[in-house]
C-alpha cells in the first residue's frame, strides 16, 4: 500500500535539475522551451528546481569538459536516492562534433551511468517530451 | 565588519550555464568579483585546425546554440574574402533575414529572463510563448529550430518561396503587437520598474574604457553597432537607427532591446518585400589561398569577431573567436561592485552571458613535471607582474584599478 504510494507520487511529479556540463546552449533553450507555455512539460508534474537536493532527475546537456567531470559526480551524489540521469542532445550521448577534443572527455555515460537517451542536435522539444514520458512509464 | 567570500556557480540557481564568480561580501554589498572561466572550454579554436572549411562551418555554428547563426556568418564572411568570391545579393539578402530573425528571437528570449531574474515570472512565460513564433518562422525557413545550418560558403542552402515570404510577413504583424505590449509593460509597469530602475549602472566613460559592447555599451549612451560603424552584408541598404538609452542601467538595457525588436522588424519587412530574385549561392572552391582576415559580426549580444588565418590547404592554420560576452566580463565586474546580493542574478544576466562562446582560457602548465593548472585573472595579473619584476623592469606604477578609480571620480 505504501510503496504504491511512493510509486504514485514518483511517477506524478518528477523534479529536475538541469545540469549544463558544457553544452552549446541549444539544448539548454529547448529544454527549457519544453517548460514554456507552448510544450508545457509541468502538465506532467515536471518542474525545474534550482538544487540538486530537490531534485528527482538530473537533465544533462552537453559534453562532459575535464574541469566540470569532479561537478558532475559531486552533483550526483548529491540528488537522493532513487536517482535517474537523461542525457539529452547528441553531445551528451557521445559527444558530438566535439569529440576527441583536448579537453572533452566525451558522453555523460563516461562519468555517471545514464537512464535514458534523448538524440538530436539539439534535442527538440517534442522529443524531450517523449523521453520525459518514456522515463516516467518505466517507473 | 570582517568582509568574507561566496562562490557562486558553477552550478547555480541562478545562473543556466557553468561559470564560477567568486565574490567578497561586506555585509550584503558586493566588495570584489573575480571570475573563474574554463568550465565549458571545449577546445574549439584547436579542433577547426584539423578540419576542413566546410567542417569547420557547422563546427563554428556549434560555438553558440542562441547566436549560432552570428557565428557562422562570421566565419563564413571571413573565409568568402579570403577565397575571393562575392555570394549574389539574394542569398545576402536571405543570410541577413536569418540574422536579423535571430536578434528577434534572441532578444525575446532575453526579455523573458530578465523578467524572470526580476521575479516576474508572467512576462518570462508570456515572451517565450511568443518566441515559439519567431521559432516557427526559423524552422520554415531552415528546417531546424536552433542550428539553423542556412550559410555556405559563396551564399546560402535554401532558397524563401512566395508563400513563405506571406506567412512570415503574417505572424511579424503578430508580433508586433505583442512587443507594442511588452515595451509598454517592461518600459512603464511600476514594480517591475522599480525593481531595474538604478541597478548595475555602468557610465559613459567607464562603458568605453572598459570595452563593453553590444547593447550592453549602447544602453550607456553610446552608438558603437557594427551593422552601422562597418556595415558587412546588405546592411547598407537597409533601414535601421542603431538604438540607445542614457541611463546606463538594467532598466536601459531593456529599453535597448526592445526598441531594437522593433528595428529588427522594420528591416525583415523590408527584405521580404524588396527580395531580388536570382541566385542564391555560387561555387566555392575548396583550398584557399595563404591569407589572413579579421571578420566582424553584430551578434545580438554585441560585436563578434573570427580571425581566420589560412596556408593553402583546404585547412585554416588558425582560427580565433573573440565572443561578445567575453569583451563584457570587465564592465560586468565593475557592475557588480557595489551592489546588493539580490541583484546579482539580475546584472549579470543583464549583459545576456553566453558563457559557452566567452570560454576561452589561460591554461599554464609546468614545463618540469607537466603539471597543469587553470589561472584566474587577478592570479594571472599577480603572476605577471612578479614575472616581470624578476626580468629586472618595474611594472607601471599606475595601475588598471587606479586608473579606473579616476574617471569613476571624474563621472
Amino acid at each position: 500500500m505504501l510503496a504504491q504510494l511512493v510509486r504514485w507520487s514518483r511517477i506524478k511529479s518528477p523534479w529536475v535539475l538541469h545540469l549544463n556540463t558544457g553544452a552549446c546552449n541549444a539544448c539548454d533553450i529547448e529544454v527549457l522551451a519544453s517548460l514554456m507555455p507552448r510544450f508545457d512539460l509541468e502538465r506532467f508534474g515536471v518542474q525545474l528546481k534550482g538544487t540538486p537536493r530537490h531534485a528527482d532527475v538530473i537533465i544533462c546537456t552537453g559534453p562532459v569538459t575535464r574541469q566540470t567531470k569532479d561537478r558532475i559526480i559531486r552533483v550526483y551524489e548529491q540528488v537522493p536516492d532513487p536517482k535517474f540521469v537523461v542525457a539529452v542532445g547528441a553531445c551528451a550521448m557521445s559527444g558530438c562534433v566535439y569529440r576527441g577534443m583536448y579537453n572533452v572527455i566525451g558522453g555523460i555515460d563516461q562519468v555517471i551511468p545514464v537512464n535514458a537517451y534523448i538524440p538530436g542536435c539539439p534535442v527538440r522539444p517534442d522529443a524531450f517530451i517523449d523521453g520525459v514520458v518514456k522515463l516516467l512509464g518505466s517507473l | 565588519m570582517e568582509e568574507f567570500t561566496v562562490p557562486i556557480g558553477p552550478q547555480h540557481p541562478a545562473l543556466k550555464e557553468p561559470i564560477s564568480l567568486r565574490m567578497t561580501f561586506d555585509g550584503e554589498v558586493v566588495k570584489h568579483v573575480d571570475v573563474r572561466l574554463g568550465y565549458n572550454h571545449r577546445g574549439m579554436e584547436k579542433m577547426a585546425e584539423e578540419r576542413s572549411y566546410i567542417q569547420n562551418l557547422y563546427l563554428t555554428e556549434r560555438i553558440c546554440g542562441i547566436c549560432s547563426h552570428s557565428h557562422t556568418t562570421c566565419f563564413a564572411q571571413g573565409v568568402e574574402k579570403l577565397m575571393e568570391i562575392e555570394p549574389p545579393k539574394r542569398g545576402l539578402y536571405i543570410r541577413t533575414l536569418v540574422a536579423e530573425i535571430e536578434r528577434v528571437h534572441s532578444h525575446l528570449l532575453w526579455l523573458g529572463v530578465a523578467g524572470h531574474e526580476a521575479g516576474f515570472d508572467t512576462f518570462f512565460m508570456y515572451t517565450w510563448r511568443d518566441r515559439e513564433i519567431v521559432m516557427d518562422i526559423l524552422e520554415s525557413i531552415s528546417g531546424n529550430r536552433v542550428h539553423y545550418a542556412i550559410n555556405t560558403f559563396g551564399g546560402v542552402r535554401r532558397d524563401i518561396s512566395e508563400t513563405q515570404k506571406q506567412t512570415i510577413l503574417d505572424s511579424l504583424s503578430l508580433l508586433k503587437q505583442r512587443t507594442d505590449y511588452y515595451a509598454n509593460i517592461g518600459t512603464t509597469e511600476p514594480t517591475f520598474v522599480a525593481r531595474i530602475k538604478g541597478v548595475g549602472k555602468l557610465s559613459k566613460e567607464l562603458a568605453l574604457s572598459l570595452c563593453a559592447v553590444g547593447p550592453t555599451v549602447r544602453a550607456s549612451g553610446i552608438k558603437s553597432d557594427v551593422r552601422k560603424d562597418d556595415p558587412y552584408a546588405v546592411y547598407n541598404e537597409l533601414p535601421f537607427e542603431v538604438c540607445t538609452a542614457d541611463t546606463g542601467d538594467v532598466l536601459g538595457r531593456v529599453v535597448v532591446r526592445v526598441n531594437e525588436l522593433f528595428e529588427c522588424y522594420k528591416m525583415i519587412e523590408f527584405m521580404l518585400k524588396n527580395l531580388p530574385a536570382g541566385d542564391i549561392a555560387v561555387k566555392a572552391p575548396r583550398r584557399v589561398k595563404e591569407n589572413e582576415v579579421v571578420s566582424r559580426y553584430e551578434a545580438p549580444r554585441g560585436e563578434n569577431l573570427h580571425y581566420i588565418k589560412s596556408n593553402g590547404t583546404d585547412k585554416p592554420e588558425r582560427l580565433k573567436v573573440r565572443a561578445p560576452t567575453l569583451a563584457n566580463y570587465p564592465a560586468t565586474v565593475e557592475m557588480l561592485k557595489g551592489c546588493f546580493i539580490a541583484d546579482i542574478p539580475l546584472i549579470f544576466a543583464a549583459i545576456d552571458p553566453c558563457i559557452c562562446c566567452a570560454e576561452r582560457m589561460v591554461e599554464l602548465v609546468n614545463d618540469k613535471n607537466g603539471e597543469a593548472n587553470i589561472v584566474s585573472f587577478s592570479d594571472l595579473k599577480k603572476l605577471a607582474s612578479e614575472q616581470y619584476k624578476k626580468c629586472g623592469n618595474k611594472p607601471e606604477p599606475v595601475s588598471i584599478a587606479k586608473q579606473l578609480e579616476k574617471i569613476r571620480r571624474k563621472s
